[in-house]
């Protein structure tokens, strides 16, 4: 069991000169399950792979539990990974693979089985131990792999996308597992994943990259309510957040006909964020067009054409408009998020 | 809405009277090319064999079948040749010069295929460039190397070059390697294993089709090599492998066909054996390389 402490941990990929990471600095406690949460090439993986010993560091340092291990091999940070493809070798038994790191580092052949045996257990693989990868099924390898990964009770565990090969309905299944065993193992936990779903549902906390850097980190209710900028705003939630250009006027914003109001020295445009359940079918507001009525059950997502951009807003599924039809949308006073358009950071909400 | 439709049985459909007609028309006609083909290929093994049956008499007349059949032949041929001494010296040149390209060829490929260091591939390019070098071009420098040391008319001129790396094979592995997904690798790292480690529990038998193939390639090439065991041990009879032995017993027993051929078949044997055996490995190894998967 260990912290992890990322100190302005830069990575630059040889032959470029663009930061693949650029100065994070995360602090992850003991016994914490942070998620890593990006769009592709946010840098994500280059940072987990960092951890790992799988990437230099170039610039800044990284520590597990109070010792520096920037420098060190993988093999000496004590910490275990789960690949996305498993990397679980064909020609060995499930057995066999689960045991594997025992095998490297020369533990003897009856605690090998014996934890073998535990883990298997700990997993509900035992009447599999005897068969090749090969033979499993995707949610079965995946098992295999977290095995092969826990057997080695290590300080951290590190995830690469370990559920992006496994369809829909398992991944919900498996996603369920990896926290219900993360929270009995209790053993710090970094977790890659492109799916904010996955991150905002397995995390303690989430740290949201884009571009190489670190945009935000905090619990998934904060990142939620209270996007530090644009991009966090955008990317978590689904449907993404409308981000409508408005142009501030003495101290407020007018909205389909709501007004909110900004901090004091907003000049010109500023950026309304409003999630979709934050704008209602009204008599007035917002006049838009229907393009696409999503029904996911009990509601509904429309997406509409208005002046001010596509908006999209959440509605009862029996209330739901026709597409084609001339609709409005009212935002839901005291539910706006602004931003400054230029750095798109958030701007101070003024007490309502 | 549709649902399950009524329960009427199943009635499996028949293609119509004229597509049936055409497409077994179409496997006739690809059947028969192939068969021709094949026929083409075995014809000459077959005579081969044939001949190998016969008595001398027979071999130099028109008859096809032999009659009556002389499997005494094959025992003429032990009688009237070293055939021993020679498939022992073909083994040692072949067994030894196979182990040697794997390896010596394993970690060079290893090393162009997966570390990365200066200068990997001005190497890499190095080596495409012996590969197209045939070995009539080095083998005059070589053959003066070889008679400094004393070493012309023993096997080793044959077999010591193959512990140095052989360029065909380096290039197979290295494309093979780099099929390897490297999150083998990574995931091996992580658990602990060095480099070396790596290399020979993880890469070694994820690339058993691979080496298999480069193994048998070897076999294969040092078995049927005539050019190099004629230059290096040609004048030391002691020293023959079976490819120069053969070429010596035609040439002494020219107008005895069925013993030659006996001899002959005796030296195809093994290799037809060992690619019946091996033929999958042979195949994978060669598919792998190109495709992924």
């Amino acid at each position: 069991m260990a912290s992890v402490r990322y100190d302005q941990a830069t990575r630059i990929y040889p032959g470029t000169d663009v930061p693949a990471v650029d100065a994070l600095g995360l602090e992850i406690a003991d016994g914490e399950f942070l998620v890593l949460v990006g769009p592709s090439g946010s840098g994500k993986t280059t940072a987990l792979r960092m951890l790992a010993g799988l990437e230099d560091v170039d610039a800044g340092s990284i520590s597990i539990g109070d010792r520096d291990v920037t420098d060190l091999p993988p093999k000496r940070r004590d910490v275990a990974m789960v690949f996305q493809n498993y990397a679980l070798y064909p020609y060995l038994t499930v057995a066999a693979n689960i045991a594997f790191p025992l095998r490297i580092a020369r533990v003897p052949k009856e605690e090998r089985e014996r934890r073998t045996q535990e883990v298997a257990e700990l997993l509900g693989l035992e009447q599999y131990l005897e068969r090749k990868p090969g033979q499993l099924s995707g949610g079965q390898r995946q098992r295999v792999a977290m095995g092969r990964a826990i057997i080695r009770q290590p300080s951290v565990f590190l995830m690469d996308e370990p559920l992006s090969n496994l369809d829909a309905k398992l991944r919900v299944q498996m996603r369920a597992e990896i926290a219900a065993l993360q929270s009995r193992l209790g053993t710090t936990t970094v977790y890659v994943t492109h799916d904010q779903s996955e991150a905002m549902t397995l995390g303690h906390r989430v740290a949201v990259l884009a571009d190489g850097r670190l945009q935000q980190c905090d619990t998934p209710r904060e990142l939620y309510a209270h996007p530090a900028n644009v991009f966090v705003a955008g990317f978590i939630g689904s449907p993404a957040m409308n981000l409508c250009h408005v142009r501030a006027t003495n101290g407020s914003v007018q909205l389909g006909g709501v007004s909110f109001e900004t901090p004091a020295g907003a000049q010109g445009e500023i950026v309304v964020g409003l999630r979709p359940e934050s704008l209602e079918l009204a008599g007035d507001g917002i006049p838009a067009e229907v393009e696409v009525v999503e029904e996911i059950g009990a509601d509904s997502y429309v997406f509409a054409a208005a002046e001010v951009g596509k908006l999209v807003a959440r509605v009862d599924t029996r209330l739901a408009p026709e597409r084609g039809a001339r609709i409005s949308l009212r935002p839901r006073p005291g539910e706006a998020h602004l931003f400054d358009p230029a750095t798109g950071v958030r701007l101070p909400q003024p007490a309502l | 809405m549709t649902t399950a439709a009524a329960t009427a049985p199943l009635v499996r459909r028949r293609a119509p009277a004229p597509v049936r007609r055409k497409r077994f028309l179409i496997a006739v006609a690809n059947h028969s090319i192939l068969i021709a083909i094949a026929l083409a290929f075995i014809a000459p093994f077959l005579f081969i064999l044939l001949t190998s049956l016969m008595t001398t008499n027979q071999a130099l007349s028109a008859d096809l079948w032999p009659h009556p059949f002389r499997l005494q032949n094959f025992a003429d041929v032990f009688s009237k040749a070293p055939l021993a001494r020679w498939t022992f010296n073909t083994m040692m040149y072949s067994c030894l010069a196979t182990i040697g390209v794997v390896l010596s060829s394993v970690p060079v490929a290893y090393a162009l295929a997966r570390l990365r260091w200066r200068g990997r591939d001005v190497a890499f390019m190095v080596v495409l460039i012996a590969l197209m070098l045939p070995p009539q071009v080095t083998v005059v420098p070589l053959y003066v190397m070889w008679a400094k040391l004393h070493l012309v008319g023993t096997l080793w001129p044959l077999i010591v070059p193959n512990w140095l790396g052989d360029a065909f094979s380096i290039f197979l592995l290295r494309q093979f390697f780099l099929t390897i997904p490297e999150e083998y690798l990574d995931a091996a790292r992580v658990d602990g294993c060095g480099e070396l480690r790596i290399l020979f529990t993880v890469v070694t038998r994820l690339a058993k089709p691979a080496i298999a193939a480069v193994a048998l390639f070897s076999f294969l090439y040092t078995f049927n090599d005539f050019f190099l065991p004629l230059l290096y041990v040609g004048e030391n009879s002691h020293n023959w492998v079976l490819s120069l032995g053969l070429a010596q017993f035609r040439s002494q027993h020219q107008v005895q066909w069925n013993l030659t051929m006996a001899a002959t078949v005796l030296v195809m044997a093994p290799v037809i054996i060992l690619f019946f055996v091996a033929q999958r490995a042979f195949v994978e190894g060669i598919t792998l390389t190109g495709v992924k998967g």
